[in-house]
């Protein structure tokens, strides 16, 4: 790797850092918004020009608020777990291909940080450590609602797990590589992954909701059971930290959707337009926030749709009802592949 | 070099996070030092290039199955627990079984040297399509067997859960 690769992977890293952040921030201001208007309300409008600059005036007053640890807790674990929940949700967005790169001076400088060849199992191995922050933090409250609310976020979490994997190992046998930068290439031409494999995207988007536990499956900070579940006992930025990280995983998986099952930043006729190389690469990003702002208001638009579901129908709609389709998701493909003579 | 200095790092939490596992009188400490422990392990497979095993370490042991433990320590809340007095005989087996696995670990030990070990670094013995070719080619009945031996271990330890539900239902 030479030096300018180098420097501008670093730049790259602390730009998909803080686009991760100022996108969690604005979505808290769009899920109010949108919020106020499914139920005809105005909505956040006193700070700035249409409330604008209610996540600094948000931010501020977190970060200044009095911060209290309870006396019973375990001081140290309870100061680790908003700051791992936090670690991991910045953890995944390097591995996802933003554009298509850029050319200067003969060398190509793409826009992904990391293309390692395992980049799915990655996102899947920092999704699944990331309950840790959570576990963490709601046992050393030593609050029982905390530690009910850990319980059930740990629970849920592997539950679904383990059906959002085998969604993806459906895509991975038509692609035949983990590697995002080539299943967002293979899309280049062609039709959208969702095309062929639409059980295995709606399998993934439940799955995508549950994991980042947003309404209906917001179980863990059920507040009307379990006063604010794994945080109750959080003030201050460290409760800050479990909310931010929350959009920051919606901003996430948004992308990762946007990316397995719609294309990423190619769109249709994007090389029949005629632009240059650089200039589409600009277009291809911007192409990819739109369908990543898409995902988002379907995250917004189901929480202030649906009702909570009860614990049971949690675990029956994992187990019994994603789990088999799931399964059955992969033998269909698997046949359709064999029929089709695209296997080897 | 690089490599180096990670090699030394990684042995060095792994072997004191595992002294920790024993160590600790909390048993959610010990569980994350285990925790902590997996990870230097798995940063040794990334050293060794077997990114595939690196990642699949991470999501089996430390994601799935390290969360149960914690889950189930966290549900019986062991915290208060006395440990309870061993006996003189339970203690000198314990060292009479220790000092014989040293044994047969020393054995190994000495002749380490005539192994010879996968290419560090570039070695691509643990890439994702080599691993599938060796386990689904040149590797497919034992595989297929011990897959076969882990849904029963499964369909087994469903089974025992269920019997208890039914007696203490009737």
């Amino acid at each position: 790797m030479t030096d300018s690769m180098l420097i501008y992977k670093i730049i790259l890293c602390v730009i998909v850092f803080a686009v991760s952040l100022g996108a969690a921030a604005y979505m808290t201001w769009g899920e109010r918004k949108l919020a106020a208007w499914l139920q005809d309300r105005v909505g956040p409008n006193r700070a700035g020009p249409l409330g604008l600059l209610q996540p600094i005036a948000d931010g501020i007053k977190m970060i200044f608020k009095e911060e209290m640890i309870p006396t019973h807790s375990n001081r140290w674990l309870f100061i680790l777990g908003p700051c791992f929940f936090m670690l991991c949700a910045c953890m995944t967005g390097v591995v996802i291909p933003w554009g298509a790169g850029w050319e200067a001076g003969g060398t190509i400088f793409p826009m992904q940080v990391t293309d390692i060849n395992i980049g799915l199992l990655y996102l899947l191995g920092v999704v699944s450590i990331g309950v840790y922050g959570v576990m963490i933090g709601g046992w050393a409250s030593n609050n029982k609602y905390s530690l009910l609310g850990a319980l059930r976020a740990s629970s849920q979490m592997i539950s679904y797990e383990v059906a959002m994997g085998l969604a993806l190992i459906a895509l991975v046998m038509m692609t035949g590589t983990l590697s995002l930068k080539e299943i967002v290439g293979q899309q280049d031409q062609g039709l959208a992954f969702v095309v062929y494999q639409p059980l295995g995207f709606i399998i993934f988007i439940i799955c995508a909701f549950a994991e980042t536990n947003r309404a209906p499956f917001d179980l863990p900070e059920c507040e009307s059971e379990l006063v604010g579940g794994y945080h109750t006992e959080y003030s201050s930025m460290k409760l800050g930290f479990f909310l931010f990280a929350e959009y920051i995983n919606m901003f996430i998986s948004s992308a990762i959707m946007a990316s397995l099952y719609f294309g990423g930043y190619n769109f249709p006729f994007q090389h029949e337009l005629g632009l240059d190389g650089n200039v589409l690469t600009i277009v291809q990003t911007a192409v990819f926030f739109g369908k990543i702002f898409i995902f988002i208001f379907v995250f917004m638009w189901v929480r202030w749709t649906l009702p909570r579901f009860r614990y049971d129908q949690l675990m029956n709609l994992g187990w019994k009802v994603l789990l088999p389709l799931a399964i059955a998701n992969i033998i269909i493909t698997g046949f359709v592949m064999l029929f089709m003579g695209k296997l080897g | 070099m690089l490599t180096e200095y990670a090699f030394w790092f990684l042995s060095f939490v792994a072997v004191f996070s595992g002294i920790a596992v024993i160590l600790s009188k909390n048993p959610v400490y010990s569980v994350l030092n285990l925790i902590m422990t997996f990870f230097s392990i798995a940063g040794h497979y990334f050293l060794m290039n077997a990114q595939f095993l690196a990642a699949v370490h991470i999501i089996v042991y430390a994601g799935a199955i390290m969360v149960l433990f914690l889950y189930v320590i966290m549900m019986l809340n062991l915290n208060n627990l006395e440990t309870e007095k061993r006996s003189n005989v339970f203690k000198l087996s314990a060292v009479v079984a220790a000092g014989l696995l040293m044994t047969v670990l020393s054995g190994a030990i000495q002749t380490a040297d005539q192994i010879t070990l996968a290419e560090k670094t570039t070695g691509t013995a643990g890439l994702v399509e080599n691993l599938g070719i060796a386990l689904y080619r040149n590797y497919l009945l034992p595989f297929e067997l011990a897959s076969v031996l882990f849904l029963a271990a499964m369909v087994g330890a469903v089974y025992l859960s269920k019997k208890n539900l039914n007696e203490t239902q009737a």
